[in-house]
């Protein structure tokens, strides 16, 4: 049975629908990634899954961890799930922590909150945490304030903070977005780290595709407030079959092999208030035939296993360049 | 730290010197205390008299060194009018100011912040429209329409409270709810709009994710950083409270430094006006101090920034 259960799970705001009915399941341990242009809607599904969304938002569908429904439910399920069973660190690190408490208290908030204990040995822990996350000096950095540390920093403590209550999942939200390249690759080495150690579950939200790839076992790729595609990353990496999946493995340059020009996907994502009829991605897509602007294409099992919401798929599995993919038949 | 601190109160000394002399300069131009205390008909021997007694023959300059010299001294002149020290009319004056100003301030603060604050949490309720449109209407009105309709009201209609006079605490209460309205508006408003931007920074999405109850985000992580722009606000009102005081107090005759300070000016009795004027910047100079150091108290950054001063 999986941990976090998510069923036809829709957001709008202000009428707007956002998200069009998301299923999707996390299994205890497990690390599952979840993929998309910015305005996809995967940061989204995890807000309203935990309740974070503003007022504004109207949330339907169905959302259970452990089999308890957190949605409709009322502030107290929802809370009593936050942090200690599910925890959620986010894109901004430095605006994510509150500038006039020390990281200790943060930290030590979660402790008390989650694990009973008081102000003294939440001390202790804090500090254990924040050396177990990498922060030099841990001891004497624990009475400092966000601000005395720079953006890696404070995610590694946002990390120690999510890390307090003893989670059984977390949620990283495009944890390295805002992060330079050198320590984006710390951050999720350090993610790996973790979840090796502690056997914690993860959902990874990125558009890095890289780094879904090193962190997780299963990957969504999401599109216009659908999942379009999803599956374990060794087929999926190899085979991209959605050619939304497709364009988005194509527009990595490589570091090896030939130079091959990039292959861009052309136009952008849909504006929310005005969805094409069908498939949200026909526009954009090289072989999107007249069906497909009609028809909206259902998320259905295939024979590997993965799941594909595509009327024509790609039928070949990729080599990194187009050309190649022409050559072989399916 | 302490040079932020040094650099803050030469600041402050500098602009209760700058009020001091502009009030000295103006009230020296405006009109001859002479002529206006004496009477139009004195005759002209007697004002010279008057002149030579007060010094005001000497030129402006050497006016306004006697006067620092005699302030350097603690002396604050005394009263033209009836010879006695300028410094005992002001102090004897200031409880009857406090006795309004203070329970202003404290309902302001209580009221205005709890109903901004309320606001603010239920956006877009009745609640908020009903405290926007309150507050709209509470720092619109001047105090001394606010004054002269509650006096119609509740004195002279249906006869509850007195209308002027300081005899017993049912005096105050009309002037002070007068002074209060404008006040718990701005506040109001300012509390509601500082804890809307609060409550959308991500650091709130952070402490809810974390699974604190709703009670403690607001009280523990929303209030402490609204708590910033809502104590620049109440540095200002310190400010506006000293302006209301002159006008209510002359509303319902209430012996204050307000008051005094309309009689005095009036009078062109120049020692109690320039006293007066000392006694208020320096009030205004300490409330900004204290704005100042409840800063560094509040926001770990500023204190950083002090500190780098």
């Amino acid at each position: 049975m999986s941990y976090v259960s998510i069923r036809d799970l829709k957001v709008s705001f202000d009428g707007v629908q956002v998200l069009h009915g998301i299923n999707l399941d996390v299994a205890k341990g497990e690390a599952l990634g979840l993929v998309g242009e910015s305005g996809c809607g995967k940061s989204v599904t995890w807000l309203a899954a935990l309740g974070l969304l503003p007022g504004k938002a109207t949330v339907s569908g169905s959302v259970t961890v452990e089999g308890q429904q957190l949605i409709g439910t009322g502030r107290a399920a929802v809370e009593g799930v936050r942090g200690g069973k599910v925890a959620m660190i986010f894109q901004d690190p430095s605006s994510s922590l509150n500038p006039v408490r020390t990281v200790g208290h943060q930290i030590g908030e979660s402790l008390r909150l989650h694990r009973g204990m008081d102000r003294r040995a939440g001390r202790i822990e804090a500090v254990r945490l924040l050396d177990m996350v990498g922060i030099p000096g841990a001891s004497k950095r624990v009475d400092l304030y966000p601000h005395e540390f720079s953006g890696g920093q404070c995610q590694r403590v946002m990390i120690a903070m999510a890390l307090a209550g003893a989670p059984d999942l977390l949620i990283a939200d495009e944890p390295t977005t805002a992060l330079d390249a050198t320590i984006q690759a710390q951050i999720l080495d350090l993610l790996a780290t973790l979840r090796r150690e502690t056997g914690m579950g993860m959902v990874f939200i990125s558009h890095d595709l890289g780094a879904v790839g090193a962190i997780c076992d299963r990957v969504h790729v999401m599109y216009a407030g659908r999942i379009v595609e999803s599956g374990a990353i060794g087929p999926m990496f190899d085979a991209p079959r959605h050619p939304y999946t497709r364009g988005l493995f194509d527009a990595i340059p490589r570091l090896d092999g030939t130079r091959d020009r990039l292959i861009p996907i052309h136009g952008t994502v849909p504006d929310p208030r005005h969805m094409p009829q069908g498939c949200a991605f026909a526009p954009r897509c090289a072989k999107a035939q007249a069906f497909c602007n009609s028809d909206v294409p259902a998320l259905k099992p295939q024979q590997d296993g993965r799941q594909l919401a595509c009327f024509y798929p790609v039928t070949a599995p990729a080599t990194g360049t187009a050309a190649t993919d022409e050559r072989l038949p399916a | 730290m302490l040079n932020y601190f040094v650099t803050r109160l030469f600041r402050a000394v500098l602009t209760i010197l700058l009020v001091m002399t502009f009030a000295f300069v103006v009230l020296r131009l405006s009109g001859d205390p002479a002529s206006i205390l004496l009477g139009p008909d004195a005759p002209t021997d007697s004002i010279a008299a008057f002149r030579a007694r007060w010094g005001l023959d000497d030129p402006l300059w050497k006016q306004y060194l006697a006067y620092l010299k005699s302030i350097a001294q603690l002396d604050f002149g005394v009263s033209m009018r009836d010879r006695s020290p300028a410094i005992d009319l002001v102090l004897e004056r200031v409880p009857a100011t406090l006795a309004l100003t203070v329970p202003t301030l404290l309902i302001q603060l209580g009221v205005g912040i709890p109903a901004g604050v309320y606001a603010a949490l239920h956006r877009e309720s009745v609640a908020d429209r009903g405290v926007i449109m309150l507050s709209i209407f509470g720092f619109t009105i001047p105090s001394f329409v606010m004054g002269l309709v509650l006096v119609l009201v509740f004195a002279v209609t249906l006869g509850w409270l007195p209308s002027g006079g300081q005899d017993s605490w049912q005096h105050a209460i009309l002037p002070i709810a007068t002074m209060s309205v404008g006040g718990i508006g701005i506040l109001a408003r300012f509390s509601r709009s500082a804890m809307i931007e609060v409550m959308g920074q991500p650091y709130i999405r952070t402490a809810m994710a974390k699974g604190l109850s709703w009670r403690d985000v607001v009280w523990k992580h929303a209030l402490p950083n609204a708590s910033v722009p809502i104590v620049t606000i109440v540095g200002f009102m310190v400010g506006s409270l000293i302006a209301g005081a002159v006008v209510v107090e002359s509303i319902f005759s209430w012996p204050g430094i307000g008051r005094l300070l309309i009689v005095s000016v009036s009078n062109r009795d120049l020692a109690v006006v320039q006293c007066l004027l000392l006694v208020i910047a320096s009030a205004m100079v300490i409330a900004n101090l204290c704005v100042d150091f409840a800063y560094g108290l509040l926001d770990p950054r500023l204190r950083a920034k002090a500190a780098a001063h």
